[in-house]
């Protein structure tokens, strides 16, 4: 891969999708899947090497769905010179400090987030601006498993996602009675994802 | 057999070849070129940049010359177009107390510093046909030196005839948003909510449909709404765009733009927190167009009703009404949509009416109770 | 191939991006008309731009497409918006609806079931369902926020005092996932039936008014009734002239000034299929009719 540009720190810009145009139609026809089909897993197929601590899915997300018209949020563990460096250079997207402020936000190390409650989940009138949280954990086949129903399962699906905080998922089970207000997950590990939309009844 | 619906693709083409026809008229009269709309049918290029919502005479000549003059499809190809256009970057907001003036005028006061300039109009024209631009050649031009042109440009920036009030007191402080507060809205990025801000408000009607502006301005004058407008100023000329590119960090340059701006000039009553002063209503559009611009100020005075405490009871204090059907392309295409086949929903209501109509004439046991 | 000079599928990418973070939201809540960006397009406000713009967001190289408008392939409209996506995209078109992936409609839903997969886009004129009832966005929008419904049920049962029944038979109003109402576009009440547990993701795209929304597959979709008066669909005395089907939703055709008509599936795919496999309709070459 060649780098396109350098860094703040002087080191080289790891590069975004080589076919933006098509890498981000085909990586976001996988997050349509997965948001479709609460925790179905779905495989992205895009080359891309992105700056650690990004897995391939985590960075094909922000890629595909972050612009100058999306306040992002990081977590400590994704929140480097060189992340930042890529996510402004690729995306453009303003980079805020509050978690209230995010539209979206991006986890490295979900077992230490910050509380879901702590984004903001849209108003009555306006569900819609709920945060889209990225979450970013070691694997999607193995941790606890829950049970999940509603709209996009036929009747229900396991899933599982390794290294996220403990009371998790008592907290989104919690945020089920807000709805539709309310944040959405994606979970995105190697090049896989799957995602937990506020619809989406949690049992465990 | 039925097959009506088929050969589609064949009867699109050849009404395209019939409307290619249409539009080039007798071939033995000369083609009119763009060149010659940009120059001499002007005002409909202002109105078609200024609804199109893009800055561009000759794309807007080109679009009148595609639409034969229906400048409302004329104004559909300009925004279809300005649509695909990346976005390199924002202006900064345009001072139009800097404006190079062609025409300006103020109703209020007699004489006002700068002066009034009555500049092209056709307000004292009489209104009888001049035949002599029926011929070639006819139209005046020809006697006509460069040196006889009345009221040149102003060399010296002009001040606004609001300011002048403000100064006093007497005009409410500009409602435009000060430094540091939210970037304005961009309509075309961000649909519309209710209640609108102004921003978003004068952006729709800046594009918004010229006819429809001024029979709600009109309405307001005629007792549906409590306007009392003055103008104040309307001024017609050409200003600076600048853009601050981000390397340099200075605003430059980037060439000019003509743009007429109406202050209206309305009265107010005051309340327990604010002394008695006018208030503004505000008008704002592309190249030389008073009417617009006028029937834009005075609507932009009529919403702000539930701002300045009044009532709010007429067609044009109602935001949602005004600024939901105030667009031409939006209101164009849903009213002909209805000549797309509607086949299936009318198939379903005449067989709705049919069972109601039978069941008039022969009611069923239960429901004749 | 794909028409130069312009990006892919037509949209820069700023608002692909724009339009599928709304889809998004839109699926992630069933049934809720979520605000969106909506550009200008070379086809008109009114005629499909919500649903161009919806179907130009998530299609690629690998889709393919059909559109109809009123069942059918070769409506004008339906040819027009086909081409579109022809030319600025260089994608396969079909006319068989289980070879599609994207399925742009007007007005109808096939009568051939949809699978898993495959995503249907709805063109939608006016997405409030509240709006004859109530023509104010801030207010509908309140009543949505507020699962305010109860006028709508006072709507419906005002039909039945009137007429004996509901008088409502297309654009028929539905719960999605047992909250928020949903007008699914003007389609006959005969397909509210098909949008119920479909295994299909169905996007609704409204241009003009700038909204989009969407049912996830498998989700509950419960057409408006009550109990002493049951939601049912259109049912007709005639089967279709030319495959002699008796259970899809036909089109009338006046056939002369003195009161002559036939009627035909308003779906020509499935039609034409049927006939290919072998079935006919009172008015077809053997003049025999089955089905019905």
């Amino acid at each position: 891969m060649r780098p396109v540009a350098a860094a703040g720190n002087g080191s080289a810009l790891r590069p975004g999708f080589l076919a933006p145009v098509a890498d981000s139609q085909q990586v976001f026809r996988r997050v349509l899947r997965a948001m479709s089909e609460p925790g179905s897993l779905q495989n992205i197929a895009v080359d891309l090497a992105p700056p650690a601590p990004l897995d391939r899915a985590t960075a094909a997300l922000c890629l595909t769905l972050l612009d100058f018209e999306t306040p992002v949020w990081l977590d400590a563990a994704a929140d480097g010179e060189e992340v930042r460096a890529w996510l402004r250079f690729h995306c453009g997207c303003p980079l805020v400090e509050e978690t209230d402020a995010a539209r979206f936000a991006v986890m490295a190390a979900p077992s230490e987030m910050p509380a879901l409650g702590a984004f903001p989940l849209g108003s009555e009138a306006y569900p819609d601006e709920g945060t889209t949280v990225i979450l970013q954990v070691p694997s999607l086949e193995s941790g606890e498993a829950v049970t999940l129903r509603g709209p996009g399962i036929e009747d229900c699906r396991e899933f599982r996602a390794a290294g996220i905080a403990g009371g998790f998922w008592k907290q989104r089970r919690e945020m089920e009675a807000l709805f539709p207000q309310g944040v959405d997950l994606v979970f995105a590990s190697g090049a896989s994802l799957a995602a937990v939309p506020r619809s989406t009844e949690v049992r465990f | 057999m039925y097959v009506a619906v088929k050969g589609g693709e064949k009867a699109i083409e050849a009404s395209h070849r019939l409307l290619d026809e249409a539009r080039r008229g007798d071939p033995s009269v000369p083609e009119v070129s763009t060149r010659q709309i940009a120059e001499q049918l002007g005002l409909a290029v202002d109105r078609v940049m200024s609804e199109g919502s893009l800055y561009d005479r000759e794309l807007a000549a080109l679009a009148i010359k595609q639409a034969q003059g229906d400048l409302i499809e004329a104004v559909f190809l300009l925004r279809a177009y300005r649509t695909t256009l990346p976005r390199l970057g924002n202006s900064e907001p345009v001072d139009t107390a800097q404006m190079a003036i062609r025409r300006r005028i103020s109703a209020t006061f007699k004489d006002i510093p700068g002066g009034q300039i009555l500049g092209p109009t056709y307000d004292y024209t009489h209104r009888l046909l001049d035949f002599r631009l029926a011929g070639e050649g006819g139209d005046g031009s020809d006697g006509f030196a460069p040196g006889e042109q009345a009221d040149p440009p102003a060399e010296e920036p002009v001040p606004r005839v609001v300011d002048l009030l403000g100064r006093e007191g007497l005009m409410e402080e500009d409602c435009g948003p000060a430094a540091g507060e939210e970037p304005p809205t961009d309509i075309t990025r961000e649909p519309l909510r209710f209640p609108a801000g102004r921003d978003a408000r004068l952006q729709t009607l800046a594009r918004g449909d010229e006819g429809f502006l001024l029979a709600l301005g009109y309405s307001t004058q005629r007792g549906f709404s409590n306007n009392h407008p003055f103008a104040g100023e309307i001024r017609y000329g050409s200003v600076a765009v600048e853009i601050v590119p981000e390397e340099l960090g200075f605003a430059i340059e980037i060439g000019e733009i003509e743009v007429t701006e109406v202050e209206m000039v309305n009265q107010f009553r005051g309340s327990a927190e604010a002394p008695p002063q006018f208030t503004r209503g505000y008008g704002l559009v592309f190249g030389h167009q008073e009417r617009k611009a006028m029937s834009m100020a005075l609507v932009d005075r009529a919403l702000r009703a539930a701002e300045l405490d009044e009532a709010s009871v007429s067609p044009a204090q109602d935001e949602e009404f005004v600024l939901y059907h105030s667009d031409n392309v939006e209101a164009s295409g849903f009213v002909q949509h209805l000549k797309l086949p509607h086949y299936v929903d009318f198939q379903s209501e005449l067989e709705l009416l049919r069972k109601l109509r039978a069941e008039f004439e022969d009611p069923p046991a239960e429901a004749a109770e | 191939m794909a028409e130069q000079g312009y990006n892919f599928a037509y949209l820069d990418e700023q608002t692909k991006r724009m339009i599928r973070r709304a889809i998004l939201k839109a699926v992630a809540i069933p049934g809720y008309q979520v605000p969106f960006g909506s550009r200008e397009m070379p086809l008109p406000f009114g005629w499909g731009t919500g649903g161009i713009q919806v179907t130009a967001s998530i299609i690629g190289r690998d889709d393919t497409l059909k559109v109809i408008d009123q069942g059918a392939d070769d409506t004008v409209n339906a040819v027009s918006i086909r081409k579109f996506f022809a030319r600025t995209a260089g994608v396969e078109t079909t006319e068989r609806t289980e070879d599609a992936t994207i399925l742009q409609t007007r007005h109808r839903i096939p009568e051939t079931r949809l699978g898993a997969g495959q995503i249907l886009v709805y063109q939608v004129p006016i997405p409030e369902p509240l709006r004859w009832l109530e023509p104010r966005e801030a207010e509908t929008r309140k009543m949505h926020a507020l699962e305010e419904y109860g006028v709508m049920h006072v709507r419906l049962y005002e039909d039945i005092a009137r007429f004996g029944h509901i008088a409502t038979s297309y654009d028929y109003p539905v719960r999605v996932n047992g909250r928020y109402l949903m007008r699914p576009s003007p389609i006959p009440k005969f397909d509210n039936p098909k949008m119920d547990r479909s295994p299909a993701l169905q996007l609704f795209g409204a241009g003009r008014e700038k909204r989009i929304y969407a049912i996830p597959p498998h989700t509950g979709v419960r057409s408006l009734d009550f109990d002493d008066h049951p939601f049912e669909v259109q049912k007709w005395e005639d089967v279709c002239a030319l495959c002699g089907s008796g259970d899809s939703f036909l089109d009338e055709i006046v056939t002369d000034d003195r009161g002559g008509r036939m009627f035909v599936c308003s779906d020509t795919d499935y039609c034409g299929r049927r006939r290919e496999a072998g079935h006919a309709g009172p008015t077809s070459r053997n003049g025999e009719a089955d089905g019905a």
